[in-house]
């Protein structure tokens, strides 16, 4: 845990050399982080696929933004409201969606998603100013910030931790600060009797059953926490940039996750983060690399040489960044169906192998010798 | 007389047209392995899974410990009041090890139907643990308590469950066919570890193809052919019941 602490806390200068360290994609990292550690608690323990948890990210964010304008600008009552309401609407779905299991659960999650993103177009409207997107404006109310007088600085006002405001490295800390803690909580759970009974309901629900566990309050259970720490990364998507929009509810965000989580190893407890990291990074450069630097890069080609490639290449970049993220999701899947985390095992298993044949050889010698 | 652990009044049930439990009445005596026996199809893995609530009987009533009804109740609640029982195709954790597999019943038996234990640790799980690495003792398994269950032989996986069941020191323990499946020298250590467990005091209902095993740990056999008892009495008068040998021996000497 300590460990984690530093590593998360020294990124920016460890992530230096390979470009990575200016806050708004460590910030991402932080963030996108406790979104899939939490969806890593249904997924990775209990088994169940859910296809909607951009629904509680957006909830998320929404939530933030209204406390922000009718509240005050202070991150933390808009962390809580974000996570009590995620929590809310989770166990709403989650009382639904786990009457059934299987494709079944996924298909229910996923129907109840588009509802959420269809009707903040319609109904819903006043509450997500459709697709405008919920911004912050000069009159809103902030009735806290205005009972306790705080100064109006010009223009629009950032949000703040008590004074810090929220904006570059102070930005990434309090994330990584939030990351920390969702990460100790998920660990705890992990490491709990109530961690090892959801991993029971993946295994064999039926024997957990015979053996006297309710298993759907469980899972409920972990639906609900999973949609809280969604909740909370909605939220600081808010902190860092007070602006909400539906698109952060459509499927393919929820698609996402599920991605991260399966590239870095379902299950494993640092596999999503890792699946973060990479997804992240790799979004970061291949969707900024448009044509003249890929004329550039193959500059070095005969003219006809450099166009043929940046013309191969050009629909794997920029905007067409999904088609690598596809091609990597299906290259891992065929070949590491545990994600980045199985690879890694296998690496180091076979350095133990080696190690282990090298150790016996050399007390076999030991032994000839003596 | 003995104390009744669970009575079986009228029960019926029937799959479309076929009767599968024909007006079944039986009692389950305290300390005592009663064994059920009958030819394929005659109903028994039926009988067993009215009395865990997997199946609900159309007529009938199942009472445990003088009183208590078992029909409509969820097999969670069954298992809380005190009934464990082997499946006829093992039901274990195939992904976790056999250390954990025994854990979770200990666990859910102290916890209940529910408990939200989420910053509770598992290493502290002390108690637990002893009591999984007693049950992994029972059956000889504890060496491979690390092991991933899925791997497990079938013979041992049978066992495995076993374990997971005694564990949870049931009063009333249900094994559908323990043995079956099994070579010649898994069957004698199973029934070895059935004769060993029978000194608990547990009382058990076993269903049993394998005569030698069903004569070796019974004390009380009842004989079901087509849906319905025909008879129920001690081995000996089983052996001696001229009825029992035309409806499911085909008449052959014992
Ligand atoms: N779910 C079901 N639907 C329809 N018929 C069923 C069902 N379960 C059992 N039966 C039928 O009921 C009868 C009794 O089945 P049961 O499994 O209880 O027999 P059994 O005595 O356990 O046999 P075996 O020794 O083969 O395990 C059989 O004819 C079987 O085909
Ligand atoms: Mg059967």
């Amino acid at each position: 845990m300590l460990i984690f602490t530093a590593a998360v806390l020294s990124m920016p200068i460890w992530l230096d050399p390979i470009g990575a360290n200016y806050p708004d994609l460590l910030q991402k990292f932080a963030i996108f982080g406790i979104f899939a550690i939490g969806y890593n608690i249904l997924f990775g323990l209990t088994g169940y696929l859910s296809f909607g948890h951009a629904v509680f990210l957006g909830v998320g964010s929404y939530t933030a933004v209204w406390s922000f304008k009718l509240l005050t600008m202070n991150v933390i009552p808009a962390m809580f409201f974000s996570i009590l309401m995620a929590g809310i609407i989770a166990a709403g779905i989650g009382y639904v969606s786990l009457r059934r299991s299987g494709i079944y659960f996924s298909i229910l999650t996923l129907a109840f998603a588009q509802m959420f993103y269809n009707l903040a177009y319609s109904v819903l409207m006043p509450i997500t100013n459709g697709e405008t997107g919920l911004q912050l404006t000069m009159h809103d109310p902030r009735v806290i910030d205005v009972a306790f007088s705080r100064e109006v600085p010009e223009g629009l006002p950032s949000t703040d931790f008590f004074g810090i405001s929220m904006n570059g490295y102070s930005g990434f800390y309090f994330c990584a600060v939030m990351l920390i803690l969702a990460f100790f909580i998920y660990l705890k759970i992990f490491r709990s009797p109530f961690g090892m009974k959801l991993k029971g309901i993946k295994s064999n629900q039926k024997r957990m059953k015979y053996i006297g566990s309710d298993t759907r309050p469980y899972l409920i259970t972990a639906f609900v926490i999973s949609g809280m720490f969604a909740g909370l990364a909605g939220s600081l998507m808010a902190v860092t940039d007070p602006l909400a929009g539906a698109e952060r509810m459509q499927w393919t965000a929820s698609g996402e996750v599920i991605l991260m989580t399966i590239l870095g190893g379902v299950g494993t407890v640092y596999g999503p983060l890792l699946g973060v990291g990479i997804i992240k990074y790799l979004e970061n450069i291949f969707s900024s690399i448009n044509e003249s630097v890929l004329n550039n890069f193959f500059s070095f080609m005969p003219q006809w040489g450099e166009s043929l490639l940046t013309s191969l290449t050009m629909p794997f970049v920029g905007e067409g960044w999904h088609l690598t993220l596809g091609l990597l999701f299906m290259l891992i899947v065929i070949f590491l169906p545990g994600g980045v985390m199985e690879g890694l095992q296998r690496i180091k298993d076979s350095i133990m192998n080696k190690k282990n044949i090298e150790e016996s050889e050399a007390t076999a010698k030991e032994s000839s010798d003596g | 007389m003995a104390e009744t652990v669970l009575r079986i009044e009228n029960v019926n049930k029937s799959f479309g047209g076929l009767l599968a439990l024909n007006d079944i009445n039986l009692e389950i005596e305290r300390g005592k392995v009663h064994a059920i026996i009958g030819p394929n199809g005659a109903g028994k893995s039926t009988l067993l899974n009215v009395c865990v609530g997997l199946l609900a009987p159309d007529t009938g009533e199942v009472t445990f410990n003088g009183g208590e009804k078992i029909i409509g109740k969820k097999p969670h609640q069954i298992n809380q009041i005190g009934l464990t029982r082997v499946f006829q195709t093992p039901e274990i954790f195939p992904d976790l090890s056999l250390l954990e597999n025994v854990m979770l019943p200990a666990l859910s038996k102290r916890d209940g139907s529910y408990k939200m234990s989420i910053f509770k640790s598992l290493s502290d799980e002390e108690e637990i643990e002893n009591e999984a690495i007693g049950a992994l003792e029972t059956i000889g398994m504890l060496d491979r308590k690390d092991t991933i269950a899925s791997s497990l032989s079938r013979g041992d996986k049978r066992r495995l469950e076993l374990a997971m069941c005694l564990v949870q020191k049931p009063e009333l323990l249900l094994l559908d066919e323990p043995t079956a499946g099994m070579a010649r020298h898994d069957t004698n250590q199973t029934i070895e570890l059935l004769k060993q467990i029978k000194e608990g005091g547990m009382t058990k209902i076993i269903i049993e193809h394998d005569m030698h095993v069903v004569f070796s740990v019974a004390d009380k056999i009842s004989v079901l052919a087509r849906g319905a008892i025909i008879a129920t009495g001690t081995p000996d008068e089983i052996k001696a019941n001229p009825l029992v040998r035309e409806a499911y021996l085909g008449g052959a000497e014992l």
